[in-house]
């Protein structure tokens, strides 16, 4: 069997995967990042996005999140999301519903919340996305 | 000697209570499992943080660009976050926090240092409040009422990070019940502002690694990571410390609750027995009043 990376993906509330993986891509801030075994050592800040777990060269398993940090060692992968859900199990309508009630937020935030706003909106973009692409 | 009908009243009114004190047992102990369960799945996430923190924190060091957050501003004006319960009937669950609380507050009136509280809990605010009303800047009431939720501390966080951006605050400590067992609860004043890297986490990352530390690349920059991170970390510290908060009520009140029952219990027995002592004593009573009077006859 190939080298494994350890995959993490931790949320608040839980922890909510703990596995060895082939590969796994992250949405980082920046661009995705593909982490395979022996990677170098990198913290980076996750986008809202799907963190995509893949198998000989398929991805097996599809999961959103909701933005985070990403910490990667030689072999480890952790994920700290602040959200996180299978996109098998986002419900295309509830996504859409909340990007409207997130952009009518945005519409109406005043200076102090617009940040709060626009993060909110952008996570219900991607979650939109991430459903149509499911 | 009492009459018969009160030792009645009596009796039945400590059975009640029984009744209510072993109901709220049996509830006690079914939220504390719920809430241990919250707590043990929570830890995963802050040990993370954490880890990621620390690891952070070293490769920043001491450098002048340094968030404040983490290093410190230098000055030591004190803010403490108080985690007590809303409701009462939890032994000295708040009794042992609060106590705590006002030593430390004292020890800084004493010596000029400037402090403030934020409350957690009804009965941090109103135990606090009579000495010390106008340094409690903030309450919250009603947290983890149907266990406790992320976004709650998320608001906790919030006001305290927008507090420390104000510049109200130089030091930030969180003082909560750990949870060690359903009959012992630890008082833990835990520092958030600034980040207080574990020393103890250090040496084992060190035997592990031996002593060589993995230099890290950091996606954006250390700063913007800092920036999104350390508001983050508060939150997730004061999570961790109102699910160790709300496990340990719940195991105060068990255990007070218990105690309670069983106390109940024995006044019951005490109360029976006399009542039955009575009983016999009035019986004899009448009995030497009919005899003597046909006896009279």
């Amino acid at each position: 069997m190939a080298e494994m990376v350890e995959f993490e993906l931790v949320s608040p509330a839980r922890l909510l995967k703990s596995e060895p993986v082939e590969m796994v891509v992250v949405p980082g801030a920046e661009g995705d990042i593909g982490v395979l075994p022996n990677h170098s050592p990198l913290i980076c800040t996750v986008r809202p996005g799907v963190i995509k777990v893949m198998e000989s060269g398929k991805v097996t398993e599809e999961i959103f999140v909701a933005g985070g940090f990403c910490e990667v060692s030689t072999e480890r992968c952790t994920v700290l999301a602040e959200e996180a859900i299978m996109v098998a199990d986002i419900d295309a309508g509830e996504a859409r519903d909340r990007l409207s009630a997130a952009e009518k937020a945005v519409s109406e935030a005043d200076e102090d919340g617009m940040g709060k706003a626009e993060d909110e909106r952008r996570i219900a973009e991607a979650m939109v996305a991430a459903a149509a692409s499911a | 000697m009492a009459n018969l009908k009160d030792l009645k009243g009596r009796i039945s009114s400590v059975k009640k209570t029984q009744k209510i004190t072993s109901a709220m047992k049996m509830v006690a102990a079914a939220k504390l499992r719920r809430a241990q369960e919250g707590a043990e799945q929570a830890r995963p996430y802050a040990e993370r943080m954490n880890r990621m923190l620390t690891s952070i924190a070293k490769s920043v060091g001491d450098t002048e660009g340094a968030p404040k957050m983490l290093a410190g501003t230098g000055g030591n004006r004190q803010l403490y976050v108080v985690c007590a319960s809303d409701r009462g009937l939890c032994g000295g669950f708040n009794g042992s926090i609060v106590r705590e609380t006002r030593r430390r507050l004292r020890e800084c009136a004493a010596n000029g240092t400037e402090f403030k509280i934020v409350t957690v809990g009804r009965k941090s605010r109103d135990l606090l409040r009579r000495e010390f009303n106008d340094k409690i800047v903030a309450s919250f009431t009603d947290i983890g009422r149907r266990g406790v939720e992320f976004d709650e501390a998320v608001e906790i966080a919030a006001k305290i990070t927008e507090m420390f951006e104000a510049d109200e605050f130089d030091v930030c400590t969180v003082i909560y019940n750990k949870f060690q067992s359903a009959i012992s609860q630890i008082v833990t004043p835990h520092q958030l502002i600034p980040f207080a890297v574990d020393e103890a986490e250090e040496a084992e990352e060190d035997k592990q690694t031996g002593g060589a530390r993995a230099v890290f690349i950091f996606e954006p920059d250390e700063e913007e990571i800092l920036e999104d991170l350390l508001p983050r970390n508060i939150a997730t510290q004061i999570f961790q410390a109102l699910l160790e908060s709300s496990a340990s009520e719940h195991g105060a009140r068990m255990t007070a609750m218990d105690n309670a029952t069983r106390n109940a219990g024995d006044m019951i027995d005490n109360l029976t027995m006399t009542y039955n002592r009575t009983r016999q004593a009035v019986i004899t009573k009448e009995l030497i009043e009919i005899i003597s009077g046909a006896e009279a006859l």
